[in-house]
């Protein structure tokens, strides 16, 4: 504590904890997941899904284009009819079952989770996969009571979805969408982020095991051109897409002329506000899980910190000192907190961003790491003396960066918090009841923690407002998008 | 280690959220202490024991079986520490001191009508007295947790500041906060910053006869307290949460706790101290496996 | 010697004021003997911003006033309209409805504002959740409004549908922009005056008049409208306005109704223009059974 920003020459260090890598069984090469079989792509192409801690191979990952997603989207419209005529007590059955057979091969798929996309095994091990259960757990038991959710409405399934998630949380995204779909009777055809498309692969086959119907959920895996492919068929019925908020526009404008649904959840520049009556300690541990939690690879981080003028001192010792004590490196040792950034693309954006940081005249910390020399690192980085202005104030960075700006008035804080394009959630730190419901009430953003920060569940609705898109996933609110009355 | 600097009561505590203090203790029970880590962790703890008998029916006999023990933990283990102290009552200090002479392992004596406090401060004074004279390195005082809720906060300071004063140079103080009769967190923080600003050297959870004794919400919310203090003043207090803890892998969890929270400037019985009469032999055993390979049996290790 | 009728002029009403259109333009919508109705404001892209600059600064207090207020405050709009009845009545006669087709569209929209007053503080009772997480907080979703909304009438009625529209979204607490029908804007107009002395702040109703064809780019287009809705069937304008709504994911809802049809109103109307924010906070478990903090 006592040495200043250098590294602790480690009297009592935590040796290395590192989670089997055995339990992980990782095929070779995975084909397109389409009516229940996995089959080669129709042009024969794959592309490697490499380990971002060590840049080593870990599968060959099919690349479907426009002929292979319109064999998934045929095989979605086939299983449609009997799918959403089945009984919704047994349809919610295949839910629960899913939902089990996950729980049962959790750590297997925290362990791939963590090889594919660099996450701390302690996060996909405690956040990601038990979430990624519970969410079909929860809509399971949906599915046969939808006409509870709509007053005064009678609930029918859209028909097929197409579905585009992110590298970020890539098995958790990937239930949060297919299990309200199902439960409300629709098919779906999934395609995952490039970078990290095997644990949705192995839900594939977990699905085959649980017996559910051929083609009810296809699984197509490529790039943007897949994505494009899949958005712009004209037997999908409805996008629901997880991603930047430039490529959301981007769908948005494509199924323009188009009678398909839509729903988006794009990106954020989140403000988490600390007022001088919080309980700073736990606010403290609210900034770091805010920021630093996934390597601030989360739409909804805590990106932008607003400390009130007369505590900035206080809380950025605190936080100083909080993240020296964070372990940054192998993603597959339990002790690790931070873990590898999810491509050599996005490490250079973060880079781009921390340099434009310093050259715009923000003050910059980092503890200093021991940072493993293959694989894509970035310490977990602050920034003092930020204004509204500066661009990494403004932009959505998606790494472990925080900006630090001062506040001297509750009105001036919430003009500054709102003024953003975003609005996807935001964070406020006061022991004071009345404060919170003022600030609560008046942040345009779809998720507000108060007294804590970045808490997920399955029954809790999350979405953005304003650019940070339209539609809620999770509660009963996500049901709304897979139904038509 | 140089003489505390008393101050005033400060005039607010900071507030605090239990669930906030809930999950992140829950991080240091996941962190994974392996190998060279866990080994080296054990003995750190066993030599932060202060190995604990309170009760009505201690004997002199049991006192020093007990003072053995402390000085040679395990014979058939080379090179196992001592535990830091001994805690007993004051009447069986004298007893304490002889047994352990040349050892090295201090002793601590509790006092002021130790458990409940409900006494004159005349009588806590008399009783500290009495300790310090049969040779007490250290002495264990309750607080007035009664006033303490009464809000008579200058009252509780200013006891702790006089059993300070007859401590001197002579004995460290350590200040039990009995946390489990404060009813909060905040009020344990609160208890916590006017024990430090009396001038205690180490704050202590408890006198193990209230349940729930030591935790780790109440004592990361106690090392908290000493690192504000740290930061502030530079100045470094004590911690010893006291009850409760009796498993080896929880005693390795505090550690993780101490250094994540304060730094490894505490990692020592200096600072840190855990009482306790039951770890020992779980550590033992733990250092035991650790060496052997093998699972162990409480049949093979004294239970004094 | 009969008297010689005073004509009305008719204004637009942007911030609770009623100018005429900035650009000077007009058009003259006529009946269908060709008489002329009125030379009524075609209004320009420049006067859409002053709306909603005008809708923006209203945003604020609008939303975060009482429910009850927002209530009585439609009710107060029905009670004016009905004593106008017959002003709108003729209007409507004027733009080539039958006797008995004018006075049910009146009868309808007044009777609309009078349901939408009743939803004011009861919608968010039936959308909201209190939400059971796994972990010790409390979780719960609240509908919100969208924030400035426009609003591209239905261009089949004079009344009906302009009154169905903008009554959903102010009773959930959004501002509104809204463009008349272009063929019959009589009613809109004489609306507005009903507004003005309603009790509704200045800026939450903003109605203009003019052309759909040249507006429409402007509503989609516009960068601090939240969301537009748009009454009609046209599939080319509202892929065209789908389109320009990319630009900052603007929420678009589309309605395609006979809003004579008294079953044309329902909550769900003004979940459209509704967000739903979830909010969590710890809750201390100090005390009860198995606690031992």
């Amino acid at each position: 504590m006592a040495g200043k920003e250098k590294k602790e020459s480690g009297l009592w260090e935590y040796s290395p904890a590192p989670e089997s890598a055995s339990i992980g069984k990782i095929a070779p090469k995975y084909g397109l997941f389409i009516d229940g079989k996995f089959i080669a792509p129709a042009k024969g192409r794959y592309f490697p899904s490499i380990n971002p801690a060590t840049e080593a191979k870990l599968s060959m990952i099919a690349e479907a284009d426009a002929a292979d997603v319109d064999k998934a989207v045929k095989a979605a419209r086939k299983a449609f009819g009997s799918w959403s005529r089945l009984s919704a007590s047994e349809r919610g059955k295949y839910l629960y079952r899913i939902a089990r057979m996950i729980q049962e091969r959790a750590r297997e798929f925290a362990v791939i989770e963590t090889l594919d996309g660099g996450k701390p095994i302690r996060e996909s091990r405690d956040i990601d996969i038990p979430l990624a259960a519970a969410h079909f757990f929860y809509y399971a038991g949906w599915a046969d009571k939808l006409e509870y959710a709509f007053p005064n409405r009678k609930p029918k399934p859209i028909g097929v979805a197409g579905q585009i998630i992110p590298w970020n949380f890539p098995l958790l995204m990937a239930a949060w969408k297919i299990a309200p779909a199902l439960a409300a009777g629709n098919t779906v055809v999934l395609k995952p982020a490039e970078t990290t498309s095997l644990t949705a692969l192995k839900l594939a086959e977990l699905f085959s095991d649980c017996g559910l119907p051929p083609g009810v959920v296809n699984i197509v895996t490529g790039a943007g051109a897949t994505g494009a492919a899949l958005v712009n068929h004209k037997g999908i019925d409805k996008i629901a897409f997880t991603g930047s908020t430039d490529v959301g526009k981007i769908i948005q404008k494509a199924i323009a002329g188009t009678t398909k649904k839509s729903t988006l959840e794009l990106g954020g520049k989140a403000a988490n506000i600390i007022f001088e009556d919080a309980t700073i300690d736990q606010a403290v541990e609210g900034i770091v899980n805010g920021i630093y939690f996934n390597q601030g690879h989360v739409c909804c981080a805590g990106s932008r910190l607003f400390v009130q003028e007369s505590i900035h001192e206080e809380v950025v010792r605190k936080l100083k000192h909080r993240i020296k004590s964070l372990r940054v490196g192998d993603p597959m040792d339990k002790n690790t907190d931070v873990g590898a950034i999810n491509s050599k693309a996005q490490l250079e954006t973060i880079q781009k961003y921390v340099r434009l940081g310093k050259e715009e005249g923000a003050e910059i910390f980092q503890p200093s790491c021991n940072l493993p020399d293959k694989g894509f690192w970035c310490p977990p980085t602050l920034f003092t003396n930020v204004s509204q202005s500066h661009t990494i104030a403004r932009e959505e960075i998606f790494g472990p960066v925080l900006a630090i700006q001062t506040f001297r008035t509750e009105a001036e804080v919430i003009a500054k918090a709102n003024n953003t394009p975003f609005g996807l959630s935001a964070g406020v730190w006061t022991d004071k009841g009345s404060k919170i419901f003022n600030l609560t009430s008046k942040l345009r953003a779809g998720v507000v923690w108060a007294n804590t920060y970045n808490k997920f569940d399955p029954v809790s609705p999350f979405g953005g407002y304003k650019e940070s898109g339209f539609g809620r996933e999770g509660g009963l609110h996500g049901i709304l998008p897979y139904v038509q009355f | 280690m140089t003489q505390r600097k008393i101050s005033g009561i400060p005039a607010t505590s900071p507030r605090i959220d239990q669930v906030g203090v809930e999950e992140r203790c829950a991080r240091f029970t996941s962190r994974s202490i392996k190998s060279t880590t866990k080994m080296q962790g054990l003995h750190m703890v066993l030599s932060m024991i202060d190995l604990t008998t309170l009760e009505g029916a201690d004997t002199e006999g049991k006192i020093r079986q007990m003072c053995y023990k402390a000085s040679h933990p395990h014979e058939s283990i080379k090179g196992l520490p001592a535990t830091a102290a001994v805690c007993v009552y004051p009447t069986m200090v004298g007893v304490a001191k002889k047994a352990l002479q040349g050892t090295g392992v201090n002793v601590a004596s509790v006092s002021t009508a130790f458990p409940s406090g409900q006494g004159p401060t005349e009588v806590k004074l008399a009783d500290t007295k009495l300790a310090l004279d049969f040779g007490a390195d250290e002495i264990d005082m309750v607080i007035s947790r009664g006033r303490f809720l009464q809000g008579e906060e200058q009252f509780v300071y200013d006891e702790i500041a006089m059993i300070k004063e007859l401590c001197g140079k002579k004995a460290r103080l350590k200040v039990i906060l009995e946390t489990g009769e404060l009813g909060t967190l905040d009020r344990v923080r609160r208890a916590s910053d006017i024990a430090i600003a009396a001038g205690a050297d180490f704050i202590k959870t408890s006198t193990g006869k209230i349940s729930p004794a030591a935790t780790m919400p109440v004592t990361l919310v106690m090392l908290e307290a000493i690192r504000d203090h740290y930061f502030s003043t530079g100045e470094m207090v004590g911690m010893k949460p006291a009850g409760g803890i009796s498993s080896a892998k929880s005693a390795l969890h505090y550690l993780v706790m101490v250094k994540e929270t304060l730094g490894e400037e505490w990692l020592n019985k200096d600072w840190f101290r855990f009482g306790a009469s039951r770890l020992a032999n779980d550590v033992i055993m733990q250092i035991a496996k650790q060496t052997t390979g093998n699972y162990q049996s409480g049949d093979y290790f004294s239970k004094d | 010697m009969a008297r010689l009728e005073v004509l009305k002029t008719y204004k637009i009403f942007i911030g609770g004021k009623f100018p005429r259109t900035e650009s000077g333009r007009y058009y003259s919508p006529r009946d269908k003997k060709g008489n002329l109705l009125a030379n009524v404001c075609l209004c320009s892209r420049k006067d859409l911003r002053e709306s909603v600059v005008a809708a923006r600064s209203a945003f604020g207090g609008w939303s975060t006033r009482s429910a009850f207020n927002r209530s009585q405050i439609l009710y107060r709009i029905a009670e004016m309209m009905e004593g106008r009845r017959t002003q709108f009545i003729d209007e409507l006669i004027k733009q080539g409805a039958t006797a008995s087709a004018a006075k049910k569209e009146v009868d309808l929209a007044v009777d609309r504002l009078v349901y939408y007053s009743g939803w004011c503080d009861k919608f968010q009772q039936v959308f909201s959740s209190v939400n059971p997480v796994n972990s010790s907080h409390f979780n719960f979703s609240v509908p919100e409004p969208t924030g400035v909304v426009g609003l591209l009438a239905d261009e089949k009625t004079s009344l009906a549908g302009l009154v169905s529209g903008i009554a959903a979204l102010v009773a959930g607490g959004n501002t509104v922009i809204a463009l008349a029908s272009e063929s019959k804007p009589l009613c809109a107009v004489t609306f507005s005056e009903v507004i003005a002395t309603s009790d509704v702040p200045g800026g939450v109703i903003n109605i203009l008049t003019g052309s759909k064809k040249e507006l429409l780019e402007h509503f989609g287009s516009h960068m601090d409208i939240n969301a537009v809705v748009y009454q009609g069937n046209s599939n080319e304008e509202l892929s065209q306005l789908r389109s320009l709504a990319s630009n900052n994911v603007k929420r678009i809802s589309s309605y395609d109704k006979d809003w004579m049809d008294t079953a044309q109103q329902d909550p769900y109307f003004i979940m459209d223009a509704q967000e739903i924010k979830t909010t969590w906070h710890p809750i201390e478990n100090i005390g009860s059974e198995g606690s031992g903090y």
